[in-house]
């Protein structure tokens, strides 16, 4: 089945629109890509379309925004060149909420640092220095 | 992983919080996409059959506007399917996207006698309660495992 995601960039982000449609033709999938102003649509094979989300939220984590979308990109029954133009319904809830996407960003960059994942607590507990004890120990073997 | 109804069910927030921590996010662009896209279009354009209102029938009496019964025809097996819920209560922004008033008091009412864990929120308006509203729904994400 396929099916349609849009992809949100938070006005923040370094990330363009652009930059995402760029890597999805690189990644030379089946995906129908629609780029906009507020960030693009893509459209496609359903296992497609979630292997691809994974790839995309890497480029920036905590400044990429991603929900379903019901119609195909360009659908005639929602594209506004067909209708007369003005704005498409539903684009006035991606209006105001891509007006958080900022504070949200930031507040899961915070949670991030605060709770890091799996990797970076093994990282973290590989960097940390020996206890005094323990260096007591080694000295006193390698003195021994 | 949990299906999680979100409310409003077109919020984009919401709806990648959910799908970012690990959980099936029930949304009304699913419940869309199931009829627009049906190679069988019955009832052009938007190919909502009369059986839809009858749906809508389960959630909302006769004399209630059939516009409500059209969109609980929608959002309410959406809310059947759910294991828990987040609803955000904030009156500014929440008309639009459902389009009907009625029908948000009716979903908010369902999601919330349903019986299952619900987490109420608004909207945040600066960065200190940015960081407690993902916050909280990261712990009531966790605590659903």
């Amino acid at each position: 089945m396929r099916i349609t995601k849009y992809i949100i960039t938070s006005p923040e982000s370094e990330t363009l629109p652009s930059d995402i449609a760029m890597r999805i033709y690189g990644s030379k999938r089946n995906i129908n890509v629609k780029e906009t102003c507020f960030g693009i649509i893509i459209n496609g094979e359903e296992e497609e379309v979630a292997d691809l989300v994974k790839e995309i939220r890497a480029m920036d984590p905590t400044g990429i925004f991603i929900k379903d979308r019901g119609f195909p990109p360009g659908d005639p029954r929602r594209c506004r060149g067909r209708r007369g133009g003005g704005a498409r319904p539903g684009y006035y809830m991606i209006e105001s909420e891509s007006k958080l996407l900022p504070l949200i960003s930031r507040a899961l960059a915070s949670e991030e640092k605060a709770s890091p994942g799996p990797k970076d607590t093994e990282t973290i507990l590989k960097k940390r220095p020996i206890s005094i004890k323990k260096l007591d120990e080694i000295v006193k073997e390698e003195i021994s | 992983m949990a299906k999680i109804i979100i409310y409003p069910p077109t919020s984009l927030i919401l709806a990648d919080l959910v799908e970012r921590m690990g959980h099936k996010s029930l949304v009304a662009p699913e419940a869309v996409r199931d009829r627009v896209t049906n190679p069988e279009i019955k009832s052009p354009p938007l190919n909502i059959t009369p059986e839809d209102p009858k749906k809508g029938l389960k959630y909302a009496a006769v004399d209630v506007p059939s516009g409500v019964r059209g969109r609980m025809a929608l959002i309410g097996p959406l809310i059947e399917e759910a294991d828990a819920g987040i609803v955000l209560n904030d009156p500014g922004i929440l008309t639009g996207c459902a389009g009907c008033n009625r029908t948000n008091e009716l979903v908010r009412l369902l999601i919330k006698t349903k019986g299952i864990p619900v987490l109420d929120l608004i909207y945040p308006q600066d960065e200190a309660e940015a960081r407690k509203f993902v916050a909280r729904i990261k712990a009531f994400l966790e605590g659903l495992k």
